[in-house]
């Protein structure tokens, strides 16, 4: 039996075997247990457990304020409207959706069906529980002023100033809006580094349901992504639909995605416990 | 290349902390990765109206990749142009992950991660000299941190460049406090699992007419 501590590279080296293990299973396991993208006719939402509908015209925003086990339906009806996500835990705005947390902690910046949105604290946000598109941007943002200007030769309405306005109305400002998660938004990145829109993958109608693991408040700005090529003004309107759903199972597929994912629930849990 | 011996200012940020000062427009930080493969996570602010702030997802856009290099213009939430990477030895750096903290180490490595010192714990005491806090940290920059994003979507950390004395400038072009964590991460690759001392200069612009070429 040993006698004596462990050295400084012997931890060294268990956490990088640890790590190791923790990304084979991150980028190998979890993927492969990724359900398939929801059909465009598939999930209807029964009306007896619809809370609230609402339609924003291209280029606005809304606010919507959401209880832990509800849902939040956004369909892109025309298929050429990116929609652009910030939001806080309801009971303290200084925890938000985190971007940064959200890729790391699941290997990937490609969110889909089965994957979670995570908020600084480590906790689960949001989870994506029915998603028709799989084409989501964590990493470029929303439309600005200047995106606007440089698209179109002149500034019209545009995501930072959307959120900006919302977020005043909440009592909040410019230090309380994070980086945001852009829906129906196909973005990647190419091996040289460079980003590419990967426009095929937007269809009319994807919808994403996205499944409030606490209360929250999230703001939901519909403009042109700063990538898409085509005219700034060219999107339509969504339609936002909140809705109940069951509560989230011990076996729930977006909280078995990974061990990180479960411990994330588990701490998510504790603020309810 | 600015000479070591003209900075205004020299100072060593020891292994797992915090450093923070106001950068004047035109003045020049360098951060030294003193014996290689160790992260410096930072973070800029408008000093006028702090408010106004570093933004990983405006500086990306407006380069239009996603990894930051030589040139890179650090662009504020406000799409103003905070300060430029006007040197670089190393060429690895993400914006992209973010920082550590105690609650997402409890979420990646497991509970017992939750107490070991993070970026975040640095972040927040510095902040605090300036009168700001937790709701002012965003996704930050990670000087030094290879963070490879593949056309998947996959997102990894991996090992920083290996050798000593690498270094990046950058140059303020507005008046800004830069705040940066030396990260005390041990549990990815992050700081080759060993957290080491980073060293930081400054030098101010140089002198008008300072370009070599004698005066008239």
């Amino acid at each position: 039996m040993r006698m004596s501590a462990p050295t400084r590279s012997e931890i060294a080296e268990a956490n990088r075997r640890r790590y190791e293990a923790l990304r084979a299973a991150g980028q190998d396991a979890a993927p492969k247990a990724l359900p398939p993208a929801t059909a465009l006719d598939g999930a209807p939402v029964a009306d007896t457990a619809v809370i609230a509908r609402e339609e924003v015209p291209f280029g606005w925003y809304t606010t919507v304020p959401m209880k832990r086990g509800e849902a939040l339906r956004i369909v892109d009806g025309s298929g050429r409207s990116s929609v652009s996500v910030i939001g806080w835990r309801a009971a303290d705005a200084s925890e938000r959706l985190n971007c940064a947390d959200t890729a790391k902690v699941q290997w990937s910046a490609a969110l889909s069906k089965g994957r979670v949105i995570l908020t600084d604290m480590g906790r689960v946000f949001l989870s994506l529980i029915e998603d028709t598109s799989g084409a989501h941007d964590l990493l470029v943002g929303g439309s600005t002023p200047e995106s606007m200007l440089a698209a179109q030769g002149g500034t019209t309405r545009n995501t930072r100033d959307n959120f900006l306005a919302a977020a005043s109305k909440l009592g909040l400002g410019l230090r309380d809006i994070a980086p945001c998660v852009t829906f129906f938004a196909p973005v990647s990145v190419d091996a040289g580094g460079r980003f590419v829109w990967n426009g095929h993958a937007k269809k009319a109608g994807d919808f994403v349901d996205l499944r409030a693991e606490m209360d929250l408040t999230l703001v939901l700005s519909n403009c042109a992504h700063p990538l898409d090529p085509a005219p700034a003004t060219a999107g339509g309107p969504i339609a936002v639909l909140r809705h109940r759903v069951p509560p989230t199972a011990k076996d729930d597929v977006c909280r078995t995605m990974s061990p990180e994912i479960a411990r994330a629930f588990d701490f998510t849990d504790r603020l309810y416990a | 290349m600015p000479d070591p011996s003209t900075a205004i200012h020299v100072e060593e940020v020891p292994a797992e902390r915090p450093w923070s000062r106001v950068l004047k427009r035109g003045q020049t930080l360098r951060i030294v990765d003193i014996e290689g493969q160790q992260a410096v996570d930072a973070l800029l602010y408008c000093l006028d109206v702090p408010g106004e702030r570093y933004s990983a997802q405006d500086t990306l856009r407006t380069q239009g990749s996603a990894y930051l290099a030589l040139g890179t213009k650090l662009v504020s939430n406000r799409g103003r142009v905070m300060a430029s990477i006007t040197a670089d030895t190393c060429g690895q750096h993400d914006t992209s992950a973010g920082c550590c903290s105690c609650e997402s180490n409890a979420v990646r490595f497991g509970e017992a991660t939750r107490y070991q010192h993070a970026c975040r714990e640095n972040f927040i005491l510095e902040l605090a000299k300036h009168g700001l806090g937790k709701r002012d940290i965003v996704p930050n920059l990670n000087f030094f941190m290879n963070v490879p994003i593949d056309p998947s979507g996959n997102f990894t950390v991996v090992d920083g460049l290996p050798g000593s004395g690498h270094y990046v400038d950058l140059t303020a072009e507005m008046d800004v406090l830069c705040v940066i964590s030396n990260c005390p991460q041990v549990n990815n690759p992050c700081n080759g699992f060993n957290p080491t001392p980073v060293r930081v200069l400054v030098w101010d612009p140089p002198a008008p007419g300072g370009t070599g070429l004698a005066k008239e």
